[in-house]
């Protein structure tokens, strides 16, 4: 399998993504300003502050080249996982419901947080163990989750927040505690915290391994059949 | 949900007058202005609220923090599309196209 991820002007985890994809499978850099995703298996768009952030987090990426593309292999059924920024660029681009906010406190928040995962049944989080809890770090400044009440409720309703702050553990105020949501289909996800910065013992949690690991099963699946 | 939107394309002059009548040569100039949607959290708002009692100004409430958006535009009758794919997300943001008013002619130095 083969992951692609996203480099657009201020991206600045595309690094630790590569390394946490290449722990799973094959690795390699989509430019912002290409056409073209290079036959990849899954897109990653990491985090970082894509064009400076500038007018609204992930508003000038949206309509970024390679975002055309993305969109495409998304409605085709492509696994596409967004981290931090990436989460707030395809909530733009209208491929994930809601928006990020900037966090209830105003402050940048940097810390591990511990996440319930409410589906294990999705391609991002079928590798993760069931009713244990995720200690992943979160690292920003706009990421309290918004969505009109009745979008909450239907999203809820159709199984579509797979990862929630346990009690204690929202760092921004985020609408019902949620951390990650999919779309309708299930093929895109996005998430707050930084599963490609727990990956590594050195950093004191592995436990973001799993949701690459889930992308490996499903992608492969696809890949054998 | 319903963003206050309207391109007021009429020729309410707000501000400084531009010159009425024929339209410069490179369109209009027109402001955008974005602001948190009614009943969305704007912590931004509350910090600026909570400042003003620490500088002697008491009685004010209800802060909310948007941005104000410039340009110049040939056709302002696509400003609201512009607004709706761009300089808001009606999702959060309600946006207002002030009046526009002619590109004043160049001043002669």
């Amino acid at each position: 399998m083969r992951l692609g991820v996203v480099r657009f002007p201020g991206s600045c985890d595309d690094g630790d993504a590569l390394r946490a994809a290449a722990i799973v499978g094959d690795a390699e850099v989509l430019w912002h300003g290409d056409r073209d995703l290079r036959g990849v298996d899954g897109v990653i768009v990491p985090g970082g502050f894509s064009y400076g952030d500038y007018l609204r987090v992930g508003a000038i990426a949206r309509f970024a080249p390679i975002m055309g593309e993305v969109e495409r292999f998304a409605r085709d059924g492509g696994l596409v996982l967004g981290i931090c920024n990436g989460f707030q660029v395809l909530c733009e681009a209208g491929l994930l419901p809601g928006a990020l906010l900037p966090n209830e406190g105003l402050r940048f928040v940097c810390r591990q947080v511990e996440l319930d995962v409410v589906e294990t049944s999705t391609a991002f989080t079928c590798d993760c163990p069931a009713g244990e809890r995720l200690s992943i770090p979160v690292k920003h400044t706009t990421g309290r989750y918004f969505a009109p009440e009745a979008q909450l409720d239907e999203l809820e309703a159709r199984g579509g927040v797979l990862l929630r702050y346990a009690p204690g553990h929202n760092p921004n105020g985020a609408a019902r505690s949620i951390a990650g949501v999919c779309n309708e289909a299930g093929n895109v996800f996005g998430l707050m915290p930084h599963p490609e910065h727990a990956v590594d013992p050195l950093t004191g949690s592995t436990d973001g391994l799993c949701l690459f690991a889930s992308m490996r099963k499903v992608a492969g699946a696809v890949l054998a059949a | 949900m319903s963003a206050s939107a309207g391109p007021s394309g009429g020729a309410g002059p707000s501000g400084g007058a531009g010159p009425s009548g024929g339209a410069g040569p490179s369109g209009v100039r027109a402001r955008v202005l974005v602001r948190p949607k009614e009943g969305i959290l704007d912590p931004q708002g509350q910090a600026v609220e909570r400042a003003l009692p620490a500088l002697g100004f008491t009685g004010v409430s209800g802060v909310r923090v948007g941005r104000l958006i410039e340009l110049e535009i040939a056709d302002p009758a696509v400003l609201p599309e512009i607004c709706e794919r761009l300089l808001a997300n009606p999702l959060i943001e309600d946006y207002e196209i002030e009046p526009a008013n002619p590109v004043a002619p160049t001043q002669p130095a």
